[in-house]
């Protein structure tokens, strides 16, 4: 298979879409239309995000990772991830906060300029999940970061991380 | 010169422990410690991990040859024990781990400054006699290279990517890497002490949540310990049922990590296609299993979920659609002369290092080191089912790539066989409230998970401890990258792919 061929039938099939009916399809079409309506209304088209591991078992990791893949595509309603908090308007923070990261996040949330979101992502997040209480862990995100979020979920679905920063979006453009 | 001791004879006339079970555990008296750490020294035999509980040192040992394992225990009343990573580098990190955890010193260790302790907690030695105190950042100290022209580049923990955290210090010479230093520990929960103290099946929740991408590998690890500590058997249906969500967590795993590699070659239509294709087995995990990753679908005692005739025909289709497309996949990296260029020859690991460190998974299999947990020590269903060991020689990316791909096809038709050739009967058995220890190794994605289990009378986890593949993988990196140039380092990296909770725990 040459890189050519694959293009081409890329081109000639249209986008990879799975062939049975997928529940999360409808919710996800819906989704994007909101995502895209919301974040060109308020954050002029573009929603950047930088992530944050502050502990995960790396299972949310994936979900997030996910909503890069061709069936999600989460680039085309302009959110996309950034490499650097200076250039991000949320941070999205996975994991409980392991109190060996507690300063990186802390650093971290205070490189990005604000307005700034914190989205919280997953169980472990919320409250420290399944990992609350030990020596090892702070607790979930708020207790060291003013949260404005929380996506529940172990881990929580690429369509449910959608419907959070959808819920974000109205959220912020309510405040603003 | 390697030495021609059997392992099983050295062991032979020592003390063994009571109900620790597939495998022997013995205590020895230091000078017998002393005498194993000779031994090692001139041996062949893997070390398979090291860990402690209250005043006692642990060390699992296996000679490939006739598949024997042992397990080796030191009381440390002083508090100290000799060390073996003079003998055995896999060694080093597991002594540091130990003493920040226990406080447990390792006499004469390669290394002695912390691993997992950063200052942070507010305990000193939290499994040991937990002291408590001040949390305040310890001071590290970095190891040098010194010449002309060489500049450092700290990165981390904080990544520019969607990964976890963790701090690499280059030393660079112009575009090359003289030195990598990893340090790691940033995401270190306290797992092994949440887990004590937990049933079973509260535990099994934490156990699948070491490493979320080997959540299937890591909570049948803990079940097989579980079982053994009990001296029970899952069902037979149950076996298979472990067998067929750990081969599509290999082939979502392998996909994913073949698609990052060629996107950081810059090569971005590949991850495009292979992501496309591993949201296809999550969706049909979800769909048969009812979880994306399969979390808590394995439990001690057997699984949580069964498959019927539609949910069979789900997994046939899937293997069905994903073959050629798979195919199509892997005749395009071959076919691409600029991607090749970037994985050939870059971040090679050598054979001797890879034998040296136990190294497991795909970085071994690709470096000629031919284990594979499911064939030795093997453990079912996969007696009963026909499938092959992909190995390569030559360590670099370009090899850790064609393992994984091949890989893929043979957990492909492992799924496929595994749902025609389904044995009836009960998913799941109780396990009885009694006490034991239990020893499981297990084939995960990354490669060999080794997890040690002591359970009181009440049948409650006294003691957990499981080894991540990356343990004995990480160091490896290090070497690999050596005399790379730094824009390669991503490749590298990603083509071992490594853990990053499930080695900081
Ligand atoms: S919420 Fe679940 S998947 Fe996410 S980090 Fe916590 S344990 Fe892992």
């Amino acid at each position: 298979m040459s890189l050519l061929r694959l293009l081409a039938r890329a081109l000639l099939k249209g986008p990879i879409t799975e062939a049975p009916p997928d529940p999360d399809r409808a919710a996800l079409a819906d989704l994007a239309q909101r995502v895209a309506e919301t974040a060109r209304g308020r954050l002029g088209r573009s929603l950047v995000i930088r992530e944050v591991d502050a502990g995960s078992c790396n299972g949310c990791e994936l979900e997030i990772h996910a909503l890069g893949n061709p069936l999600y595509d989460i680039d085309r309603f302009g959110i996309r991830f950034a490499a650097s908090p200076r250039h991000a308007d949320v941070l999205l923070v996975t994991g409980p906060v392991a109190l060996n990261m507690a300063e990186a996040l802390k650093r971290t949330y205070d490189a990005t300029p604000a307005p700034k979101w914190v989205v919280a992502a997953g169980d472990c997040a919320k409250d420290g999940g399944c990992f609350a209480g030990s020596y090892a862990v702070a607790g979930g995100v708020s207790a060291i970061l003013p949260v404005d979020l929380v996506i529940p979920g172990c881990p929580p679905t690429p369509t449910a991380l959608l419907s959070g920063l959808v819920a974000l979006l109205d959220q912020a453009a309510r405040r603003g | 010169m390697t030495n021609t001791t059997v392992l099983l004879d050295f062991f032979r006339y020592r003390p063994s422990a009571p109900n620790h079970r597939p495998w022997p555990r013995y205590r020895l008296e230091e000078a017998d410690w002393r005498t194993m750490i000779d031994i090692v020294a001139v041996s062949d035999w893997d070390l398979l991990g090291l860990w402690a509980t209250a005043g006692e040192v642990h060390a699992a040992l296996r000679e490939s040859e006739n598949a024997a394992v042992v397990v080796a225990s030191l009381a440390c009343p002083m508090g100290r024990y000799p060390a073996l990573s003079g003998v055995r580098p896999g060694a080093i990190r597991l002594e540091r781990m130990i003493r920040d955890l226990w406080g447990l010193e390792a006499e004469g260790a390669a290394d002695q400054r912390p691993w997992l302790d950063h200052g942070r907690w507010p305990v000193a030695t939290p499994l040991g006699v937990a002291a408590p105190r001040q949390p305040e950042r310890l001071p590290y100290a970095f190891q040098t290279a010194e010449g002309d022209g060489i500049h450092q580049i700290p990165v981390g923990p904080v990544h520019a990517g969607i990964i976890e955290p963790g701090h690499f210090r280059f030393h660079a010479n112009g575009e090359t890497v003289v030195r990598l230093e990893e340090r790691l520990g940033y995401v270190h929960k306290g797992i092994e002490s949440l887990m004590a103290g937990k049933t079973p099946q509260e535990a099994a929740r934490l156990a699948g949540r070491i490493s979320g991408d080997s959540t299937v590998a890591h909570a049948l690890a803990f079940a097989r310990a579980v079982e053994a500590a009990a001296g029970i058997e899952a069902p037979p249906r149950a076996h298979w049922l472990r067998a067929l969500m750990a081969e599509l967590e290999r082939i979502a795993n392998h996909l994913g990590d073949f698609g990052a590699v060629c996107n950081d070659a810059a090569f971005v239509i590949m991850l495009a296609h292979a992501l496309a294709l591993k949201e296809g087995v999550l969706r049909a995990a979800r769909d048969v299993f009812g979880h994306r990753l399969m979390m808590d679908r394995v439990v001690p005692g057997g699984v949580t979920v069964d498959l019927d005739r539609a949910q069979a025909e789900t997994l046939r289709t899937l293997v069905r659609r994903l073959r050629p497309r798979f195919a199509e996949l892997e005749a395009l990296y071959d076919a691409t002369p600029s991607l090749l260029d970037r994985t050939v020859g870059t971040g090679v690991t050598l054979a001797s290092l890879v034998h040296r460190y136990a190294a497991g998974g795909v970085v071994g299999r690709a470096a000629g080191r031919a284990l594979d947990g499911r064939r030795m020590p093997g453990y079912p269903p996969y007696d009963d089912l026909d499938f092959q060991v992909p190995l390569e020689a030559d360590g670099d990316v370009h090899a850790r790539l064609l393992v994984r791909l091949a890989e893929i096809k043979e957990s492909l038709a492992l799924v496929e066989k595994i749902v025609d050739g389904l044995p009836a009967g009960p998913l799941i058995r109780p396990v009885p409230e009694q006490a034991g220890e239990g020893l499981a190794l297990v084939e995960g994605f990354r490669g060999e998970i080794l997890t040690w289990v002591r359970l009181d009378e009440k049948g409650r986890v006294a003691r957990c401890f499981p080894r991540d593949p990356s343990w004995f993988q990480w160091p490896l990196l290090e070497a690999a990258i050596e005399g790379n140039i730094v824009a390669d380092f991503p490749l590298c990296n990603k083509s071992f792919n490594c853990s990053y909770s499930g080695h900081d725990l």
